[in-house]
């Protein structure tokens, strides 16, 4: 019943600060892996309305495992805890509900698909997300090419086919044109800066902070290297190992990780893990 | 714990693949449940010959349209060619060996006679029509339209400009009637009755089809539409197509057709011919629909003469069983050929189909690109041959096959060949299999489109080179049949 509940506090005249109690974004002791084998150990997680995080982490370490749960990928078995969105219980909907939900995410790998052109595309992806209305008209052209401009997109992007020999920059900013035009509450940035140069990489974050600064939703970038993260200062900074946030901090955490690595945290992992494992013997 | 259904079903699908099981919802998907065009009217045939098939009934189909004795004639020829023919022993023969010739009924006539009126057409027969939108298509974007019912054409038209500007349009029995001399000069020229056991059995009970005349440069702008239909069941359909496009002039004819679902087989065995005379073009567009209990076995060929051009544009969706190769001889130096196909092969279904191209002249082109889809166990052979003659210098040959796979059981073959006898040839072949992966329809999904959605976006992505060909009437009409297909087909 929370769907109801959230409702209620949208409707009070003091909505505004009460709504802002839920945040965008809530994990629990996710705990969740793949045929049997655990990947991750209880995630706890929370972004408030209008904050960017970043988790930070080694290849391995569950980043895009979590990325994948909240979206809703089918491989992944969630053995334990509980993803809300507004309250909302993610673990219980289809990917599709999900996107309509407001859940994106803009994926390490985007999927090639021949033959649908990219603003057929778009135009439906939209209608299933925002409404039919919101993909109609002048507003919604307006909208594209706009967003297409700040891309550096050329108008003959729209016919070209989803990701069918894209470059890897290419399929990058049409993960983040898609993100404009979707409005989602929930941005998941999945490796965005992997494969871009400088210049790429600010195009991507002008965009994320355009669609994310000032409004209410929140995102969540995952990334090896803080680099994109000087362009799109986080709120937080979240340092996943082996499955679990071993830290949190400011900003500041990422420059920290860029100059000292992950030796240090993944010490400390350790010896939590060996005093779990005697408490439990 | 399993947090979504599409988890369930995919886990569900492993566990199929282990252990080879059947699952009962895919068994409950019944692809004849879906198929839109499987009603049937009351049949109200004025003439019905009773099934199987003799030198009489042969005889009786020339008597009873009153034709010239040398068609009688070719047509007795026909059928003993046919009884002596054995079947072929390549495509599906097991498919093949189970057709009946004895339980198959030859001839039905149902209306009166060919309106040019929609109005005159019997009720139930112009109602299936309407169900079909062919009469809202002709007033839309037709130049003309012949609508064939069992054995013979029951309406049929063209628009005036046209008949003004020399060009003759008609249904095949009529066009034998009118212009004898033209149908003797062309029939069997690019297809003879002994060309296989099926353009045999054509020539011997034929009836119906289309006669098209293109003056010299004339360019008729709209596309002309047969639609076949067959209603009773056990019918044998016979079409036979006569295209003749003079000097300089284009035609783009489209053909459609649909039969209602029986448990019972019906044949549909269709001969066409066409003759491209220099500088002329022809392009022949199918959505073939048939119903899942019909044999689909066609002989489809043209000739291009000098710098003509010949395009057929092949979509197979419906049948039991289709053979049919379309194929173009490229007699006339710089002529041109270009064969596109698609076939969906759902449960039980085999499509056979492919291409046939001859360079016999010097700088000629062609290029064949075949993209099929099986599913359910369906399955889909590309058969396709290409040969340059010896004297033919410097032409061009590109083939592409894509097969793309949307399950375990089902079945996709490749059979290209390829004769080349000069060596200036320049040949390129490409093939490919593909499987929807579940990245794919993940990524999809993720954009907020449920799956049955992901997957027609997928599928109709594949079939896009087609569908980009067909007037977009015909292109939506076929995305809309496509999405159906795959209803409920993931799991």
């Amino acid at each position: 019943m929370t769907v109801g509940f959230k409702r209620d506090y949208y409707t009070a005249e003091s909505g505004d600060l009460m709504a802002s109690d839920i945040p965008i974004l809530g994990i629990r002791e996710l705990h969740a892996g793949i045929d049997e084998t655990p990947i991750l150990r209880g995630i706890n997680l929370e972004i408030p309305s209008g904050e960017i995080h970043a988790i930070m982490g080694r290849n391995g370490s569950g980043k895009t495992t979590t990325a994948n749960i909240i979206m809703g990928h089918p491989d992944f078995e969630v053995s334990e805890g509980y993803v809300e969105l507004e309250g909302e219980n993610l673990l219980e909907m289809e990917p599709w509900e999900r996107a309509r939900a407001g859940v994106f995410l803009s994926f390490q790998y985007p999927q090639a698909v021949p033959g649908l052109q990219v603003g057929n595309f778009l135009r439906k992806s939209v209608a299933a997300i925002r409404g039919e209305d919101a993909a109609k008209g002048s507003g919604f052209r307006k909208q594209l090419k706009q967003a297409m401009e700040e891309l550096d997109l050329a108008p003959s992007f729209l016919g070209r086919y989803v990701n069918d020999g894209f470059s890897g920059g290419e399929k990058k900013r049409f993960e983040i044109l898609q993100l404009m035009l979707l409005r989602p509450k929930l941005a998941i940035l999945d490796e965005t800066d992997s494969g871009l140069d400088i210049d790429g990489i600010r195009t991507v974050a002008k965009g994320i902070n355009a669609v994310i600064r000032g409004s209410e939703s929140g995102a969540l970038i995952i990334t090896h290297y803080s680099r994109i993260l000087e362009h799109i200062q986080p709120d937080k900074v979240h340092v996943l190992i082996k499955g679990r946030i071993v830290k949190t901090g400011g900003p500041e955490l990422a420059l920290e990780l860029e100059e000292r690595g992950y030796d240090w945290l993944e010490e400390d992992q350790t010896e939590e893990s060996s005093d779990e494992a005697e408490n439990t013997a | 714990m399993s947090h979504s259904k599409w988890a369930g079903k995919r886990r569900e699908r492993f566990r199929e693949k282990q252990g080879g099981e059947k699952i009962a919802a895919k068994e409950a998907h019944d692809a004849v449940g879906e198929y839109k065009a499987g009603w049937h009217d009351p049949e109200n045939a004025t003439i019905r010959f009773d099934f199987g098939l003799s030198e009489q009934v042969v005889r009786d189909i020339s008597a009873i349209k009153n034709e010239p004795e040398w068609m009688t004639e070719i047509r007795v020829k026909a059928y003993h060619h046919f009884e002596n023919r054995p079947m072929p022993t390549w495509g599906n023969m097991s498919m093949l060996n189970n057709i009946d010739f004895d339980k198959i009924c030859y001839f039905l006539r149902s209306g009166e006679g060919t309106e040019d009126d929609w109005d005159d057409v019997p009720e139930d027969i112009r109602n299936t029509f309407d169900k079909l939108g062919i009469p809202e298509a002709e007033q839309k974007w037709l130049s003309g339209v012949t609508a064939q019912y069992e054995s013979e054409a029951v309406y049929h038209s063209i628009r005036e400009d046209l008949e003004q500007q020399g060009v003759i349009f008609l249904d095949m029995d009529s066009g034998l009637r009118e212009y004898p001399e033209i149908v003797k000069k062309w029939f069997c020229s690019v297809v003879p009755y002994q060309d296989n056991k099926f353009s045999a059995l054509n020539t011997a009970v034929w009836s119906g089809g289309s006669f098209i005349y293109v003056p010299k440069g004339v360019h008729v702008e709209m596309p002309v539409q047969a639609y076949f239909r067959i209603n009773a069941k056990n019918m044998g359909q016979f079409e036979r197509t006569l295209i003749i496009a003079d000097e300089g002039s284009s035609i783009h004819y489209v053909e459609g057709c649909t039969a209602p679902t029986y448990s019972t087989d019906s044949l549909h065995s269709a001969v066409v011919e066409l003759i491209a005379l220099p500088g002329s073009h022809i392009r022949y567009s199918t959505v073939q629909n048939w119903s899942t209990n019909v044999y689909n076995l066609v002989t489809k060929r043209g000739i291009a003469h000098k710098n003509a051009k010949i395009e057929w544009v092949d979509g197979n969706i419906g049948s039991r069983l289709t053979m049919k190769y379309p194929a173009v001889i490229l007699k006339g130096e710089g002529s041109h050929a270009e064969v596109i196909s698609v076939a969906y092969s759902g449960k039980g279904q085999h499509q056979d189909a492919g291409a046939k191209i001859h360079h016999l002249a010097s700088n000629t082109t062609s290029k064949i690109l075949s993209k099929s889809i099986s599913k359910d166990g369906g399955r889909g052979s590309y058969r396709g041959l290409v040969t340059v003659s010896p004297k033919a210098e410097n032409c061009k040959l590109n083939v592409v096959c894509d097969a793309l796979i949307l399950d375990e059981n089902s079945r996709s073959d490749t059979y290209p060949t390829m004769e080349v006898a000069n060596p200036t040839a320049r040949c390129e072949h490409e093939a490919s299999v593909s499987k929807v992966s579940d990245e794919q329809l993940f990524y999809l999904m993720s954009r907020g489109h449920a799956e049955e959605e992901a997957l027609a976006m997928i599928v109709n992505g594949f079939f896009e080179p087609f569908t980009r060909e067909l007037p977009m009437e015909y292109a939506v009409e076929l995305n809309k049949l496509m999405a159906l297909e795959m209803e409920g087909s993931i799991g």
